[in-house]
């Protein structure tokens, strides 16, 4: 039993921060998500990390420094897919809002007990002019073409686990980000000949931030390992139901307080931290929401 | 990363449990909440049992009779036991978790022979005399008298919160040996035995009715200066190294409790929105439980990371929300304490964000020691 990173997991984590920290600085973040990053992330190996003989413990780590970069895209989505395309997956309720339409080379719809995958040229949709995320564009399609069947796992209930997974570790990510950024500026920022982070009100409230990103790690690499670990452990679904209610809770509840602690500038497009609140309110309606996993961690407790 | 135990801590968790299947079933109930004396014995009785069994003082270093278990042999031992109902360590507390571990680090030859094995055989117990009225969370403006007589000090003063004072055969006492010192530094640490002319012992009563707690008055109390455990003036360092063995398992049983009663809760009726509650209540804990495992694992690397400082905070927190959810969903049938084991909880968990350092210092160590934020004027 060892829940901290092996060597090998803390060389991956530190190659992929240098490649992010190089190659998607925050003006990079802004322009989103397009082809070009698409191949850099595939020649990083971000798309295949599974085929490439990575275990689920090493892609949690993977997508946590991608969230503290607040990295655009359909990285978990195309993670799934694992063969280097991009990939977002819907399931076929209308409206279907799809992400990153323009940049996609396949869409995958659940149907039925199976995934289809449908050409993206082929789908009538209307793209918002405006969507919450800067980073994530959307576009709304009332019908979905038919598509081809396609199998992403053993089953589409344990690809969705995988998925809510991996979202949880991005999530994980933007709270340890969002605590820096407020940390940060608590030291830099002074008022009444005082760096704000003297103060208690503020520091408490850091300190809560840098508390809900801890739970949510040990939830995320414990749920890494346990997907992993699933045919010798019993209980996975409940491993991943609590990361990702924990993670996304994190991701979002630090947005606001990094907002909080920013105060004015914190309402401000310059500083970065609505783009990381933004990107924590568009992943929580996916794979699960903290609410519907709440619901799911009790059903199962009660059944 | 990696859930599953090795083979060696799997034989060690099978031992346990035999042994464990064996002996608990020997054991007479546990005595009622306010029958002291019998609980004393209950609790000393067990830790005799453990030391034949050879797990007294799990995690002290073999050569002074402990076992020198591994940070995650430590975590399986609190886990087993408590998922087996065995006792906890009740009225052991001071002596083996902090007394203990005190007097293998600083305290002289002659100290430990005299007192290190009794503790581990349950023939010595141990309170705790730290707080007084006026030094709660600023423990070091503590203002007990230490005066210099010839051999001994003499002390006068008051302590609160004295855990087991009212049963216990010898204190651990912080005392001011200099007051012209800045408070840090004119703090000296005794052993007290509780028989000693002068002093008088007041058991607090708390909202669960009774209490382990008392206060302690002390009246020209005479203590050998041979009882002073690390050098004069120096106490409040010697108090700062005693939980270091310990590290990464000290909610081990509480969350291992927190679990079961999650389970309990969630057989009783409840609306959706409670139910979604206790959906989250089970994922905190598990959360918790997965940060204990990390900070077991660092533990065992000889490192220490932020969880080591969050776990407190974070877990008192969880278990008062988890607590709180229990009244809801019982309702009218939390009027009573008697035979309502979730409601006796919720009474006890008030104290957990108040004791060893409110949730609120907890915020300001961790935003200071770990997150290198300034320090408030003090």
């Amino acid at each position: 039993m060892d829940l901290e990173l092996s060597d090998d997991q803390v060389a991956l984590r530190d190659g992929i921060a240098a490649m992010l920290a190089a190659r998607v600085p925050m003006e990079r973040v802004r322009t989103g998500f397009d082809r070009e990053l698409a191949r850099e992330l595939v020649d990083a190996g971000v798309f295949t990390l599974r085929r490439d003989g990575f275990s689920w413990a090493d892609a949690v780590v993977v997508f946590e420094q991608l969230g503290r970069a607040c990295a655009p895209g359909p990285l978990v989505d195309s993670s799934l897919f694992g063969d280097g395309r991009t990939a977002c997956i819907v399931s076929d309720d209308a409206p279907v809002w799809i992400e990153h339409l323009e940049a996609l080379d396949v869409l995958v719809v659940m149907r039925g007990d199976g995934f289809e995958t449908v050409e993206p040229g082929a789908v009538t949709a209307d793209p918002t002019s405006w969507p919450l995320d800067p980073a994530t564009p959307i576009a709304r399609a009332t019908e979905l073409p038919p598509g081809a069947p396609v199998a992403l796992g053993p089953d589409v209930r344990s690809v969705l686990f995988a998925g809510a997974a991996l979202t949880a570790g991005y999530q994980l990510g933007l709270a340890d980000r969002l605590t820096e950024l407020a940390v940060a500026y608590a030291k830099e920022r002074v008022q009444f000949d005082r760096p704000i982070g003297s103060f208690q009100a503020i520091k408490h409230l850091c300190a809560d931030m840098l508390v809900r990103t801890e739970i949510a790690r040990a939830a995320v690499y414990a749920a890494g390992a346990h997907l992993d670990a699933r045919d010798a452990l019993p209980g996975v679904e409940r491993s991943v139901n609590g990361a990702k209610l924990l993670a996304g809770e994190a991701a979002i509840a630090n947005g606001k307080t990094a907002t909080q602690v920013f105060g004015g500038m914190g309402y401000t497009w310059e500083v970065d931290v609505h783009l990381y609140l933004k990107r924590a309110w568009v992943l929580d309606t996916r794979f699960g929401s903290s609410d519907r996993h709440a619901l799911e961690l009790a059903q199962a407790a009660r059944a | 990363m990696e859930l599953r135990y090795s083979d060696a801590d799997e034989s060690f968790r099978a031992e346990l449990r035999a042994w464990l299947d064996a002996s608990l079933p020997a054991l007479a109930p546990a005595p009622p909440r306010e029958a002291w004396d019998e609980r004393r014995k209950w609790d000393t009785d067990w830790q005799r049992r453990l030391f034949d069994a050879g797990y007294a003082g799990l995690h002290w270093p073999k050569e002074f009779g402990g076992r020198g278990a591994s940070p995650t042999e430590q975590l399986i031992f609190y886990e087993e036991t408590t998922r087996a109902r065995a006792p906890y360590v009740g009225v052991n507390f001071v002596g083996t978790l902090h007394a203990g571990p005190t007097l293998i680090e600083e305290g002289t030859d002659e100290q430990k022979a005299a007192h290190l094995p009794k503790i581990l055989r349950g023939d010595e117990v141990w309170c705790q005399g730290f707080s007084e009225p006026n030094a709660g969370s600023d423990l070091a403006s503590l203002r007990t008298r230490a005066e210099r007589d010839g051999d001994d000090y003499i002390l006068n003063g008051q302590k609160i919160w004295c855990s087991f004072g009212h049963i216990a055969d010898i204190g651990e006492f912080l005392v001011r040996t200099d007051p012209d010192a800045p408070k840090h530094k004119g703090i000296s640490w005794l052993m007290l035995p509780m028989d000693t002319p002068g002093i008088e012992i007041r058991p607090i009563k708390t909202v669960l009715g009774s209490s382990e707690f008392s206060e302690v008055f002390l009246t020209d109390v005479r203590v050998p200066v041979a009882n002073r455990v690390g050098a004069e003036n120096d106490g409040w360092r010697v108090t700062n190294v005693t939980l270091k063995y310990e590290r990464g398992t000290a909610f081990v049983s509480e969350l291992v409790d927190s679990m079961r009663l999650c389970e309990d809760l969630a057989r009783r009726p409840m609306e959706e929105p409670l139910a979604a509650e206790l959906g989250h209540c089970i994922a905190d804990f598990d959360a918790l439980w997965a940060l204990t495992k990390r900070n077991v694992s660092q533990s065992a690397r000889g490192t220490t990371g932020a969880g080591a400082m969050v776990i407190k905070l974070a877990y008192t927190e969880a278990r008062q929300r988890f607590g709180e959810l229990c009244l809801r969903v019982l309702a009218r049938n939390a009027l009573h304490v008697d035979d309502n084991e979730l409601v006796e909880e919720r009474l006890r968990t008030l104290a957990l964000t108040i004791a060893a350092g409110s949730s609120q210092i907890q915020r300001n160590i961790i935003s200071e020691r770990v997150l290198g934020l300034p320090r408030e004027p003090r």
